[in-house]
């Protein structure tokens, strides 16, 4: 599909350029044209579709949903799922999470779909797509939401409502099943269009300047550090690797959109792809800046246990897949 | 009648460039309004959004979770 892109890069290095095959600093720079002009093809293509997707699902039909319906313990997939489709942005993460409570969604319910939403989202998506192909891609995605799921029904369990602020604790006190009913957008597609197109491309423009800096980087290591180089030191048996991984990924913050296609560049020179997942899930699902928004709705001791479960679901993915992959 | 505008919003970047859009529309079209940032969250859960920022146009949540453009901004108020 895209080998027309690696001919142009190949033209373009070998042809235009005269430089000569197998020399670092050709092969860096072929990488770079490949891989930038075939994650922005991918990144659009995403971005694009998932627009459309959360056109017709904008997050109130998904909390009269979640609300309105009996779903026999199934609610925390379905919260989960409906995560990955919604675009999600730290700063909205407090009204969501007063809007989800009370409607009368758990509080466990909420969390999941508050895991996912940031970690399964259009930009990780296409990045994924472009460097780690489809299969990758779809176990990421899968493991995504088993992860928010898991750690929804988790910190249901632990029985949390009574670490939340007093005030959030009134609104859970007169949370109401049936508020306000929703009103369904009944334009066409082709209503909808310029909004989503104007969407697109405003997240694109927010986002190339990481990408572009991130693949220029991978492309200088692609280049410039041999084969297998870390296999030393983060080799599968090392069990301390995945538990760093994810811990030093933690406080980045999701902008860092652009670490992805570094971390592919360290996979192919041998870093265990368990350790690489755990790391990626650690920067795209959790940041600092989203905890310190959480504070106006939260105890810091809620959003600590909050950040340790996940934390904890991460590493534990991360295990699984050295082991599975 | 003058108009009432609220933002709401968190203080997020988005919030303020959703601002800084219907500042300019308001003073390019002399539009007789005031524009009001909202960014306690008790206030803006008045107002049952979810995503932020949002628009209100006398009390009425006419955009939410992104940000229009001039011309948008300007239809609504008109």
């Amino acid at each position: 599909m895209f080998d027309w892109v690696q001919h142009l890069a190949d033209w373009f290095v070998y042809d235009v350029l005269k430089l000569g095959q197998g020399e670092h600093l050709s092969e860096a720079l072929n990488f770079f044209i490949y891989d930038t002009i075939k994650i922005l093809i991918l990144l659009f293509v995403v971005i694009f579709f998932m627009g459309i997707v959360n056109s017709y699902f904008p997050i109130d039909k998904v909390k009269n949903y979640l609300s309105r319906n009996k779903l026999y313990g199934s609610e925390y997939l379905m919260a989960s799922l409906f995560g990955t489709v919604t675009p999600f942005c730290s700063c909205s993460s407090v009204p969501l999470f007063i809007g989800f409570v009370s409607g009368g969604i758990p509080l466990g319910v909420t969390f999941a779909f508050l895991i996912t939403s940031p970690l399964v989202n259009e930009v990780a998506v296409g990045l994924f797509i472009g460097l780690f192909g489809v299969k990758m891609t779809l176990i990421y995605v899968f493991s995504g939401v088993l992860l928010g799921t898991i750690s929804g029904m988790v910190l249901q369990k632990l029985k949390l409502e009574s670490y939340l602020t007093p005030w959030v604790k009134d609104i859970l006190a007169n949370a109401q099943k049936e508020q306000d009913a929703f009103i369904a957008d009944k334009s066409s597609l082709r209503a909808r269009l310029p909004i989503i197109w104007a969407e697109v491309l405003k997240i694109l423009k927010g986002i190339v300047p990481y990408v572009i800096v991130g693949i220029a980087i991978g492309g200088l290591m692609h280049g410039y550090i041999p084969k297998g180089f870390f296999e030393k030191y983060m080799a599968k048996d090392n069990l301390f690797a995945v538990p760093i991984a994810t811990i030093l990924a933690v406080p980045m913050y999701s902008n860092a959109s652009g670490i992805l296609p570094v971390i592919q560049v360290l996979v192919s020179k041998g870093i265990p792809i368990g350790t690489a997942i755990a790391f990626m899930m650690g920067v795209v699902g959790l940041s600092l800046p989203e905890a310190m928004l959480l504070k106006k709705v939260m105890t810091l001791k809620l959003i600590g246990i909050f950040f340790g479960v996940v934390t904890l679901c991460i590493i534990i993915s991360g295990y699984i897949f050295n082991i599975i992959l | 009648m003058s108009k009432v505008i609220k933002i709401l919003g968190t203080g997020c970047p988005k919030c303020q460039s959703l601002t800084g859009v219907v500042k300019e529309v308001v003073n390019e079209n002399n539009i007789d309004a005031t524009i009001e940032k909202v960014e306690d969250i008790m206030d803006i859960m008045k107002y049952n959004v979810m995503s932020t920022p949002a628009l209100v146009i006398d009390d009425v949540v006419t955009i939410k979770g992104r940000i229009p453009s001039k011309d948008e901004v300007l239809a609504l108020l008109n």
